[in-house]
């Protein structure tokens, strides 16, 4: 391959800067690497660039939306750090071939479930290669669709991108707050089944349900523990709405707040603390709570007016939350720990944090006031809608 | 500059990944470094054969085990016949994010008070509501709030509070449709409606 002056020239920068700026500690133990990799930061970190090759149709949708919503954009050859070539016809092969080093570094086939499902593989197994962390492709996402827009939904299931969506519920009411037991398939949500709020306990294998807390007054915002074993949620029958915690299956149940107007717990992955949004002098604010009880602390949200809906990554680093300026809605980020401010992302609501730690799925105002599900990088801030289900697509929750 | 354009990008995701620098083109300043991936054994291709994975039972049962019992009240309004429009004239607004009962609302808790004084088996149903502008839980712990500030109300007017029930729908039942300040001061409110035994 003939070199330019040009690509040369950048071959040389590059080499220098590598030379005079070592970032990273790298060792290497019988052919296996240990990558540390830079700090990226929150909604300014640049994509990597590759060139994506040889595929047509769905499978290309599928794997340019797959590695857009990790930190991946798309760039002719020559520009491309990384170059993905591969076929569809008939089932899914690629490879992916490092453009610096001119190094081949995956070769896959796949066979066997759909087309979609091995594009969506080789995805998984680029972002594995490249980034040196497991993919979303596979993964999927609970939410509430409302088809005449407010008012009764029922819970669907989709993959991330909202493809296969299929209903969980046919109660034709209110629906909210779905959230995954991690690891299992099973759902906990609000319904309005029996004419009031409940909170239910859904398992997906077999289609069983029950009540875990159908109090008087408010049962809602259901939130499972990292480990499966409690679940967090907010009642009113003490005669505010406040954080409660109990087991899984509803049993000793404690409560955990005393605030007049709490709501929306997170726990945190360790299982040590529940965030939720809540107020406090006057203002509204994030707070955390250690998850045993004790003393509240206040989160720093400056610059981020009214939070609410805070969800806590799975690595245990951030948390992301809605905040509210006047009408409009935007998708904030805050370090969990420290006190640092929050950085403001998208317009949007409802974020919840896919496997990864850096993709999160939520919905935005689309055309005719209606909210549609759309999955963001948070740190390349590249973002894109899923398909619809139904009129309104909201309260998405990633299965973890 | 044109060049920086294109080297800045690339050396930030050089960075980032650490590859190679391709020292084969001859930069004998840049110590090569190895890959940062096992490379494929032998260059040959890996298959991959995908399962299905578990379905999802879709047939859901539509009845459910009843979960613990709450015994603070000891009526259902589901159970009871349910008269809206018996107290409609008397629905109590709200402003902005707020859950307190406005002065200017006082005649009409005093008028439910007494609708509940005169009729000793009725008990008491209260919708909270909400306009559209906050998110979806938030507005969910509002209306609950607004009817249980319109119960506290209620129970200062001489009303035992174990005749009420409150219910919130957030923004979903919203009494008017439209996306303005006149619909969403109709929307933040607190609806009676007013329940006998069947």
């Amino acid at each position: 391959m003939n070199i330019t002056f040009s690509r040369a020239a950048k071959l040389f920068s590059a080499g220098l800067f590598l030379a005079l700026t070592p970032i990273f500690a790298q060792s290497q133990n019988n052919g296996t690497l240990q990558m540390n990799e830079r700090v990226p930061v929150l909604g300014l970190t640049p994509p990597i660039p590759v060139a994506l090759d040889g595929f047509t149709g769905e499978a290309a949708e599928v794997l340019k939306f797959d590695l857009y919503v990790q930190g991946f954009s798309f760039v002719a050859p020559d520009a491309a750090q990384y170059l993905i070539h591969g076929s569809d016809s008939g089932s899914v092969t690629g490879t992916v071939t490092d453009n610096l080093a001119h190094k081949m570094i995956l070769s896959r086939s796949y066979n066997g479930a759909s087309l979609r499902r091995q594009a969506h593989a080789f995805a998984d197994d680029i972002v594995q290669t490249i980034q040196n962390r497991k993919g979303i492709g596979q993964t999927k996402i609970a939410y509430k669709s409302q088809p005449g827009g407010e008012g009764p939904g029922e819970i669907y299931v989709a993959d991330f991108d909202g493809f296969g969506a299929q209903t969980v519920t046919t109660d034709n009411a209110i629906v909210a707050k779905p959230a995954w037991v991690p690891g299992k398939l099973a759902l906990y949500y609000t319904s309005y089944a029996r004419d009031n709020p409940d909170i239910f306990f859904h398992n997906l294998s077999n289609g069983q349900r029950r009540v875990i807390a159908g109090y008087s007054g408010l049962n809602t915002s259901a939130a499972v523990s990292a480990d499966g074993v409690k679940l967090a949620m907010v009642l009113s029958k003490s005669g505010s709405p406040n954080v409660w915690v109990c087991n899984a299956d509803g049993t000793n149940l404690k409560r955990l707040t005393t605030g007049v107007e709490d709501s929306s717990p997170t726990w945190s992955p360790d299982g040590d603390w529940i965030c939720f949004a809540t107020k406090h002098n006057a203002r509204r604010q994030l707070a955390k709570i250690p998850a045993g009880g004790g003393e509240v602390r206040y989160l720093n949200t400056a610059g981020t007016p009214n939070p609410t809906e805070p969800d806590w990554s799975p690595d245990g680093k951030w948390i992301a939350f809605t905040c509210q300026f006047g009408g409009e809605f935007d998708i904030c980020v805050l370090p969990a720990h420290g006190s640092m401010a929050p950085t403001v992302l998208v317009p949007g609501q409802n974020p919840s944090w896919s496997p990864n730690s850096r993709t999160l799925v939520f919905n935005h105002r689309a055309a005719g006031y209606r909210q549609a599900l759309s999955v963001l990088d948070v740190f390349t801030k590249q973002y894109k809608d899923c398909r619809r289900a139904t009129g309104n697509d909201s309260q998405p929750a990633w299965a973890r | 500059m044109k060049l920086n354009k294109l080297i800045f990008p690339l050396m930030i995701a050089l960075a980032a990944t650490l590859a190679s620098t391709g020292c084969k083109h001859g930069f004998n300043k840049v110590t090569p470094l190895p890959g940062p991936y096992p490379q494929p054994p032998g260059g040959e291709q890996q298959s991959s054969t995908l399962q299905s994975t578990t379905p999802i039972n879709t047939e859901t049962n539509p009845t459910y085990t009843p979960g613990p019992i709450d015994t603070s009240t000891n009526w259902d309004p589901s159970m009871m016949n349910q008269d809206r429009a018996a107290l409609a004239a008397y629905t109590v607004h709200f402003k902005f994010d707020s859950a307190v009962v406005q002065d200017s609302e006082q005649s009409n808790i005093a008028n439910v008070a007494q609708a509940l004084t005169g009729d000793a088996n009725a008990k008491l149903l209260i919708e909270g509501h909400c306009d559209e502008r906050g998110t979806e839980e938030y507005n969910r712990s509002l209306g609950e709030r607004r009817a249980l500030a319109l119960r506290e109300a209620l129970a200062k007017s001489g009303i035992d509070p174990m005749r009420i029930r409150t219910i919130s729908y957030g923004k979903d039942k919203p009494a008017d449709p439209g996306h303005d300040e006149a619909a969403w001061a109709k929307n933040r409110r607190g609806e009676f409606i007013l329940c006998h035994p069947k």
